[in-house]
């Protein structure tokens, strides 16, 4: 069993309460966009894409055990530093864990409007294909 | 030598401008995806809602008459700023997109035919392509491209190369959204006349920053948006040859675009109402007027001086820039600079100088075609308006210098 979900949000919520400013906040998040496991080249399909308006997100998903272990990346860095704490927060659980986590750390750590922007950046759409694979793999 | 404008005066005029965002002031280098609006025009529209609010043509009563008048002063206002023969050759629409949808649907449909040609540019916005895709494959038509350079110029031999007598109808932009390109129109419209082809021409970006004389240039279609042009969103223009108007069909049919109803037949009104079926923008139409007046009362070759001076110090300002390439160098173009910088993404960019306070357009710009062209995912768009300062641009180089930084 890993660290419970909402463990890892308040983890994160903690890192970026460090940050006094947006820059150091955004510094944070793309390295983190930098630090983000490669993604088997593999898995960088067409039909991993998520089409957002602006940049492409791939996403992959398969089930190890119980456990949902997710790979995303994307050509845009602060996206990719969004999807690196996602996957830091949903990968590596079951799907019923998935199911019923609610994402409240993007908002305490004042990063919402990335998900706000509809499909400009895929992720939102990347969001809820996470939370279809966990469906189809319950 | 233009006399100089009074920046800080005009400044004082949009309202927008003077706020803060992300806790820094506002700079505002959107403009080609739409401009900021007068207190004129704001006014206007308060005006009409708290004084004159009626509807349009039908009404007898005092409300209504004014609401008329407004509504059709707007139209003669417009004929002087396009230098149309008549009023008449006017026709409100919602936008570009709809003025495009219009000639495509009535001239496109009674004109074109299986085997035609509908020449475009590599330069254009989607609507200006999509809606010529979409009669064409209805009618068994076929879309011909005029290629463009690496500069961002178009290749008029190889336009001159596509003309022939299957072409029914070009349509190409007077000014490039996406780089801000000044096409030859004067030499595309005499090349497609002298094959017996019509010409529409997608002004959204250029009347902001151009004159436009209908007649001079010999125009058969001119479309734009009132948004770009610092009036309100929902409302457009489409000039139109009077022959080429009358010939065409109705596009909707509705209110104020008959003459009489039976049901043993129909008929329609005349120009411009033949094309303005149901209650239009009244509102916004009207406040368009006020928007040619505010423009109309500052000098014009100021004006174009400002813009021009800003391009200029915001090219050789972003040039020293490392890794950062101009998008479209075109000798001609409006005050727009499309930018990319190597192994950096757009959105990153527009993302990180938003924090900035500063209002930049990432992506492809509706320009898809163009952005293949030249192998790129997208840029970024600084697109300049005469409210703009040098000072902005200081301070948009300095963040962008912060934001590259940041990302690299
Ligand atoms: C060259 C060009 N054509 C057409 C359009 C579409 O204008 P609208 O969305 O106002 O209909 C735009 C707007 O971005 C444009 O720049």
């Amino acid at each position: 069993m890993g660290q419970p979900i909402n463990e890892i949000q308040e983890e994160l919520i903690e890192e970026f309460g460090l940050f006094e400013d947006w820059a150091d906040k955004y510094e944070y998040l793309i390295d983190l966009g930098k630090k983000l496991a490669p993604m088997t080249d593999a898995f960088k399909t067409e039909e991993n894409v998520i089409k957002g308006c602006q940049s492409r997100v791939w996403l992959h998903a398969e089930k190890q055990g119980d456990l949902v272990v997710f790979q995303a990346d994307s050509e845009a860095i602060i996206v990719k530093g969004m999807i690196s704490m996602l996957i830091r927060v949903l990968s590596n659980h079951t799907p019923a864990e998935i199911l019923a986590s609610d994402l409240y750390f993007i908002d305490q750590i004042g990063m919402s409007q990335h998900l706000a922007q509809t499909r400009s950046n895929g992720l939102v759409s990347m969001v809820k294909q996470m939370q279809h694979y966990a469906l189809a793999f319950s | 030598m233009a006399e100089k404008l009074n920046i800080d005066q005009i400044r004082a005029d949009f309202p927008v401008l003077h706020q803060q965002v992300n806790k820094a002031p506002l700079i505002y280098f959107d403009n080609a995806a739409t401009t900021q609006k007068p207190k004129a025009v704001i006014d206007a529209l308060q005006h009409y809602y708290e004084l004159d609010n009626a509807n349009i043509h039908r009404g007898l009563h005092t409300l209504a008459e004014r609401a008329t008048t407004a509504y059709e002063l707007t139209r003669k206002k417009l004929a002087t700023f396009l230098n149309a023969p008549s009023t008449d050759q006017i026709i409100f629409t919602s936008g570009t997109t709809a003025g495009i949808n219009l000639v495509a649907q009535t001239f496109g449909r009674a004109n074109i035919e299986k085997g035609d040609q509908i020449i475009v540019s590599n330069l254009e916005h989607h609507s200006n392509i999509v809606p010529w895709q979409m009669i064409a494959q209805e009618k068994g038509a076929e879309i011909k491209v005029i290629p463009v350079s690496d500069e961002g110029v178009l290749d008029i031999e190889a336009f001159k190369a596509l003309l022939n007598s299957k072409v029914k109808l070009v349509a190409v932009n007077h000014v490039s959204n996406a780089i801000g390109t000044i096409n030859p129109i004067v030499e595309i419209i005499a090349l497609a006349h002298a094959v017996g082809a019509k010409v529409l021409i997608d002004g959204a970006q250029s009347v902001a920053h151009l004159a436009v004389d209908v007649q001079a240039l010999d125009l058969d279609f001119f479309v734009f948006s009132a948004h770009k042009l610092f009036g309100p969103t929902g409302v457009g223009v489409l000039y139109g040859k009077r022959d080429l108007l009358e010939a065409m069909p109705p596009y909707q049919g509705g209110g104020e675009m008959i003459k009489e109803v039976s049901f043993a037949g129909t008929t329609y009104n005349e120009l411009p109402y033949k094309f303005e079926a149901g209650t239009p923008n009244i509102a916004d139409v009207i406040a368009l007027g006020a928007a040619l007046d505010y423009l109309q009362a500052i000098p014009a070759d100021a004006l174009a001086a400002q813009e021009e001076a800003l391009l200029a110090y915001a090219t050789e300002k972003l040039q020293v820039i490392p890794g950062l390439k101009i998008v479209g160098t075109a000798p001609e173009k409006i005050a727009v600079i499309s930018f990319m910088v190597n192994g950096v993404h757009p959105q990153d960019i527009g993302v990180l100088l938003d924090k900035f306070g500063i209002a930049i357009r990432t992506g492809h710009h509706c320009a898809q075609p163009l952005m293949e062209r030249y192998g790129l995912v997208g840029t970024c768009r600084a697109s300049f308006s005469f409210y703009n300062t040098f000072e902005e641009i200081d301070r948009f180089v300095l963040c962008l210098e912060k934001t590259l930084q940041m990302l690299q």
